[in-house]
């Protein structure tokens, strides 16, 4: 299968030091919506990273391509590359506290791009603001235009930072656990936004969540993720039906289910991992 | 939590706040605005050239005190020379000092510090090193010694000053450049593809500015001690032209015959620094976007 988005045998490590990603590989394909899934620490965030090109200093990525509508960004030289990911991708952060900038206004930080990389005059920029915020139903957008982010409560930050996102029409959005910093109300309504937007706009959709509730209702297909691992890739509605890893299975039995709200939280049994480690050990070796 | 901002009580919030901060303001930026009227318009508002001496006139007290000269004001030193026209002209060398020396200390401090804490990696090590070894020599001593071998004048003052104090700027810079650079914000500037110096520029200044501003008044303070210091021991500019430090040091002989030698210029010392280090604070608070 081939996507927008190919991530093939991808590692990342510390150099001298451990390896955070392992051979990883998936695709997305154009107006694909995929979850990555996996505990914390399990490499999901460092996905999005190493093919955005912000992976944190200490980080190197170590083998592996990734392709961007059939382009290898690691035949390309880094300012082709940052020219290739700013053209084609877009990032939706998980924080709405950190992702906008305290000390410039919302409208500023929406057009930048457009009129610095993108080269559009200002006037269309800020009409395009204006008509992106109408669409992610932020009421007066006149006025949040000209808001610094502290005036806006988190809900209304995420749908600032989501209509940031679809601005310069990117193929490839990574939402990098969008809903986690919010409460569960507002969360059903980003979610069912993004979800609109990324229909609408026909963007392959990266989500990386620990939610495998969410991913049932926002995704096509899923990767799990363990140990920087790739253990299972399928698609959602076969993969809710029986997941085919062991530990893909025990993921999704200790989801906690709105049917029985009673039953006590189940863990990831300790066997499971055990024999999860022993053969990823053997896969590595 | 509803979805809307809550003006109402933001509002509220601002105001009590900016009431708050208003007296602080008006008396610290009032003092010093009313320092440089006085040192620009030294020429006209001095009673006497302040270095006329007037042997017969010496040590006259204050105009409140029995046995003042109705003109001189704030009296005369040992040699009969007007305090008052001196206060005001070493106002002059003052403020020069601290503008000139606080701005240039800011420039080269900030600038190295954002950079420092943006690129990281050697950069950032090599120019934290130097600010490690810089911090370790004494800084009085170094000014001292900057002197000796630049020779005394106001240009080797502010140079001194540059010299020693950048580094309390580049020390704190960068370590709030160093936060930002994590942010999310710049991360998404970065996809974006914007280039880095524009990151610097757009991005992460906007948040240290504050600070910068805050750090910029205090140096000023700081550098109006300096210089005070230096004309104490006779290291800053010539001997001729009338400086603060000097008006002490040469008050300090006098002190049981005519102690308002040495109090004024004390006194014209003590408001000013405090003054710009109110200053600072209140501005920081005004100009942090989440405060405002």
């Amino acid at each position: 299968m081939s996507g927008y988005l190919e991530i093939e045998g991808l590692s990342v490590a510390i150099p001298n030091g451990p390896r955070l990603l392992h051979e990883v590989s998936l695709n997305v394909a154009e107006g694909e919506v995929r979850g990555l899934v996996g505990e914390s620490g399990a490499g999901k965030s460092m996905i999005g990273k190493a093919v955005l090109g912000i992976l944190p200093r200490a980080v190197a990525q170590t083998g592996g391509s990734v392709r961007l509508g059939g382009q290898d960004l690691g035949a390309l030289t880094p300012q082709g590359r940052r020219h290739l990911i700013g053209q084609t991708s877009a990032l939706i952060p998980q924080d709405p506290l950190t992702a906008l900038n305290p000390a410039r206004r919302i409208g500023r930080q929406i057009t930048d791009r457009l009129v610095d990389i993108l080269g559009w005059t200002r006037r269309e920029a800020e009409a395009r603001a204006r008509a992106l915020l109408d669409e992610v139903r932020v009421p007066d957008p006149a006025r949040v235009l000209r808001s610094y982010p502290h005036e806006l409560s988190g809900g209304m930050r995420q749908r600032v930072l989501i209509a940031a996102a679809f601005a310069a029409e990117p193929k490839l959005i990574i939402a990098d656990e969008p809903t986690t910093a919010l409460d569960v109300t507002v969360q059903r309504e980003i979610l069912r936004l993004i979800r609109e937007m990324q229909a609408r706009h026909g963007t392959a959709l990266l989500f990386v969540t620990h939610d495998l509730g969410v991913v049932s209702k926002v995704c096509q297909t899923l990767t799990v993720l363990y140990g920087g691992h790739v253990v299972e890739d399928s698609e959602v509605r076969r993969f809710f039906q029986g997941p085919q890893h062991r530990y893909a299975a025990a993921l999704l039995a200790a989801t906690p289910r709105y049917t029985d709200p009673d039953a006590s939280l189940t863990p990831v049994p300790e066997g499971v991992i055990a024999a999860t480690e022993a053969e990823l050990a053997g896969r590595a070796g | 939590m509803g979805e809307t901002a809550q003006p109402a009580l933001r509002a509220d919030g601002r105001a009590a706040r900016r009431h708050g901060l208003g007296l602080r303001l008006w008396l610290s930026g009032g003092w010093i605005a009313l320092l440089a009227l006085a040192a620009l318009a030294a020429p006209l508002l001095a009673p006497h050239d302040p270095l006329a001496q007037d042997l017969f006139a010496g040590r006259l007290p204050p105009f409140w005190v029995a046995g003042a000269d109705p003109l001189y004001p704030l009296g005369t030193d040992s040699l009969g020379r007007d305090v008052l026209s001196r206060l005001l002209y070493a106002a002059r060398i003052a403020l020069t000092v601290a503008l000139v020396a606080g701005a240039l200390t800011c420039l080269i401090g900030a600038a190295l510090g954002l950079v420092a804490g943006f690129y990281g990696g050697w950069v950032d090590l090599v120019i934290s090193r130097l600010i490690d070894i810089w911090m370790s020599f004494p800084p009085v001593l170094f000014a001292i010694l900057l002197i000796a071998v630049l020779g005394t004048g106001l240009s080797s003052i502010i140079i001194a000053i540059v010299v020693i104090d950048w580094t309390r700027f580049a020390r704190v810079v960068r370590a709030e450049a160093l936060t930002q650079a994590r942010m999310d914000y710049v991360a998404s500037a970065q996809i974006a593809g914007m280039p880095r110096r524009r990151v610097i520029w757009a991005e992460i200044l906007p948040n240290v500015l504050p600070t910068i501003v805050a750090l910029l008044t205090l140096e000023m303070g700081i550098a109006v001690i300096v210089e005070a210091i230096l004309s104490f021991v006779n290291l800053s500019i010539s001997t001729d032209d009338p400086t603060w430090g000097g008006m002490i040091a040469e008050g300090r002989i006098s002190i049981h015959q005519a102690w308002w030698v040495l109090a004024f210029p004390l006194v014209a010392l003590f408001l000013t620094v405090l003054a710009f280090s109110q200053l600072g604070e209140g501005l920081k608070d005004r100009f942090d976007p989440v405060l405002r």
